[in-house]
């Protein structure tokens, strides 16, 4: 297994630019998810870390071995691409065999190494069908035995469960962390799911018109949104965003909105007067009749458990999540309130988050790979 | 049955023909077949005719007796002599001697059809495969790879085809007698392989583009050379559209006649050629010509009905898209 090192990744086609200087650093026996919408450079980079495309500036380092230019074969790299690729003419065993085949391991060694893999996902009952009959799920399974089969040093995957259907999408989310848990590979998974990154990895590169616009773990891109593009991406419904004019000064420790102050964490830059946007997840949005802060209920989505309020807020709407048994009309006047240590600030011109308490609060200390153990 | 499912199972249905138009839709192609089918009848009873019935007037459709004689006359030369020679022999060693000494004739030797029928097997299949080889590389290549100039190279290899090849006739026949190329099966082969190349080119790139890249990245990272990767993983996908390809190279090769005519003589003259040159005693021995095509078509028969799937394939091919 192996640690894989991007350093300043920059691929162009024509025009295009694909992805821009990327870097970051997935640990050996971590679980990344490279997350963004579709166009973003995720498949890009990749492809470039497969060997697939060629990167038309910096660097790839596979357990500090410079691999840039290197053939896909000579990395010693297993991929599981989207919709498969199980070779149609071959069965399931010459399928997950085929690795091997390549490397010249012995007929018995292939026959054994096969079955232990096929036993691991559970498909040593189909291993002599042929390809085209088998279900998605098994289609997937064989794709990932595949994979696995020649202990490779890292695995990547192109939005492997995007074929699936929801249902059973979240059997293999599952199944998957299971997977790299036991095997612990080093993984690099595409997706444009949040949920699914959320769900899987261990960090997570959130990736946009192809700069990676965050890099940390789920908690951290979830909490302390490093961009509003971040804010807005993760999360459902996302941030609420409130845009107001102001200057922040080092040390404040509440802005004005509407001619109310709101409390946030404290500041720890200064910056002149100019549009700043003021960032609240729906769940910390709390209702209080004293409020001076005064919104009207535009609608309502009930959703068993919580409900999601929507708000009519100093000209913008505002979502707020909150327990399912309380009921609104529309048009009800509340008085509003936000958990002001949750609160992030950004600087609209630049889509940037300001320096605040709450991005220098130290990362809740979680062993990465045992965090995930309670799906197992 | 319930009232309406019954009614369901009447119903029209927008997208299957109803049954009348089934039936009137297979009477056509049937009589189509049959019409089609005429010139083979007539060259398969021509060449179970005696020479006399094959040219009689009104012709003889059903009303004739078989005979063998039009292969025999295809597969020996005969010399004609006197009554008082033939009488001179002894007995009459096989059927088709027999058949000559009826016409006052005996069989002296065998016809060059044998070896002419041979060359045609050489040729068309030596040139198929090579056709099919060199495009199935070159629509590879054009698929995957960035070629400069790609779409214009596509275009003047497409642009071989827009004249007929004949129309070359005479710079190749020059071309060829100085290569020392003339009536040699090599040349042929070459001739055939340059005409039917683009065709292949073209075709198997549309076949080849539908094989999703995926495979072929698969195979890269799982530890193939490229070469790897496109012998076992792309050729045996290919499969369909290689053998469409090789069953139109093959019937162009198999058939061309006007080339063959012009720079085959003898030891590379192929079947097509030679057949009108068989001439009997006193005019043309159509059982003979009837007989020599016959045997003629049956390399390609077997040919199309073993591939008659990717036949229908390529024929309807790019016509539905997945």
């Amino acid at each position: 297994m192996a640690e894989i090192r991007i350093e300043n990744l920059h691929k162009a086609f024509g025009d295009f630019v694909a992805v821009k200087n990327s870097n970051f650093v997935v640990h050996d026996g971590e679980f990344l998810a490279l997350l963004g919408p579709s166009g973003c450079g995720k498949t890009t980079t990749l492809r470039m870390i497969a060997g697939l495309e060629l990167p038309t500036d910096g660097a790839i380092l596979l357990d500090g071995e410079n691999v840039t230019f290197n053939r896909a074969r000579d990395r010693d790299i297993a991929f599981v691409f989207q919709l498969f690729a199980l070779y149609p003419h071959m069965n399931v065993r010459k399928n997950i065999g085929f690795p091997l085949l390549a490397q010249g391991v012995p007929a018995a060694e292939i026959r054994t190494r096969v079955e232990e893999t096929a036993k691991l996902l559970q498909i040593d009952h189909i291993l002599d069908k042929p390809v085209s009959g088998l279900a998605g799920g098994d289609r997937q399974r064989v794709a990932l035995g595949r994979a696995i089969v020649r202990r490779p040093k890292c695995f990547l995957m192109d939005e492997p469960l995007g074929t699936l259907d929801a249902e059973f999408r979240d059997v293999m989310v599952r199944e998957l962390r299971e997977l790299h848990n036991r095997i612990k590979a080093t993984t690099v998974y595409v997706t444009h799911d949040q949920l699914e990154a959320m769900a899987m990895a261990d960090k997570i590169a959130i990736m946009n018109k192809g700069v990676v616009e965050q890099f940390g773990t789920p908690e951290e891109v979830y909490n302390r949104p490093a961009t509003l593009f971040v804010a807005d991406f993760i999360g459902s419904p996302g941030m609420n965003f409130i845009r107001f004019e102001g200057a922040l000064q080092a040390g404040d420790r509440a802005i004005q909105i509407g001619g109310a102050p709101v409390a946030v964490p404290e500041i720890h830059e200064t910056l002149t007067k100019g549009p700043r946007v003021l960032g609240v997840r729906p769940e910390h949005v709390r209702f209080d009749p004293a409020s001076p802060l005064r919104g009207t209920v535009y609608e309502t989505e009930y959703l068993g458990t919580t409900q999601i309020v929507a708000l009519e807020l100093l000209g913008s709407i505002v979502r707020a999540r909150t327990g399912a048994e309380r009921s609104f009309t529309l048009g009800e006047e509340l008085g509003v309130t936000f958990d002001a240590k949750r609160l992030s600030l950004f600087d609209a011109e630049t889509g940037r988050a300001v320096d605040t308490a709450l991005m220098r609060e130290k990362p809740v200390a979680v062993e990465p790979r045992a965090r995930k153990t309670a799906h197992g | 049955m319930s009232g309406a499912s019954k009614h369901l199972a009447t119903a029209h249905s927008v997208v299957e023909p109803g049954p009348w138009a089934k039936r009137i839709a297979g009477t056509l192609v049937v009589l189509y077949a049959l019409i089609t089918m005429i010139p083979l009848f007539w060259i398969v009873t021509t060449s179970i005719k005696t020479p006399p019935d094959s040219i009689s007037y009104p012709p003889k459709i059903f009303n004739f007796t078989p005979s063998i004689e039009g292969y025999c006359n295809l597969f020996t030369t005969r010399s004609r002599q006197t009554q008082e020679y033939i009488e001179s022999l002894g007995p009459a060693t096989s059927r088709c001697d027999q058949i000559a000494r009826d016409r006052s004739m005996v069989v002296v030797g065998e016809s060059n059809y044998w070896p002419r029928f041979v060359n045609s097997i050489i040729i068309a299949f030596g040139s198929t495969f090579l056709a099919v080889f060199l495009g199935t590389l070159a629509a590879y290549g054009f698929s995957r790879f960035r070629v400069p100039l790609k779409d214009d190279l596509l275009f003047f290899i497409l642009s071989t085809r827009m004249m007929p090849p004949i129309a070359v006739a005479i710079p190749i026949y020059l071309m060829y007698r100085e290569l020392g190329l003339s009536d040699t099966a090599l040349g042929m082969i070459l001739l055939y392989t340059a005409i039917n190349v683009s065709l292949a080119v073209w075709l198997l790139k549309g076949f080849i583009d539908e094989i999703p890249r995926e495979y072929e990245e698969a195979a890269l990272i799982d530890g193939y050379t490229r070469m790897q990767a496109f012998f076992r993983v792309v050729l045996p996908q290919a499969t369909t559209g290689i053998a469409a390809t090789a069953i139109f190279c093959l019937i162009f090769a198999w058939n061309e006649y006007a080339f063959a005519v012009l720079l085959t003589s003898g030891t590379a003259q192929t079947a097509p050629p030679f057949i009108p040159t068989i001439i009997g005693e006193g005019g043309m021995d159509w059982p003979a010509v009837g007989a020599g095509t016959t045997i003629f078509l049956v390399p390609i028969l077997v040919f199309t009905i073993l591939l008659r799937k990717q036949l229908l394939r390529g024929i309807t091919f790019g016509a539905v898209r997945k």
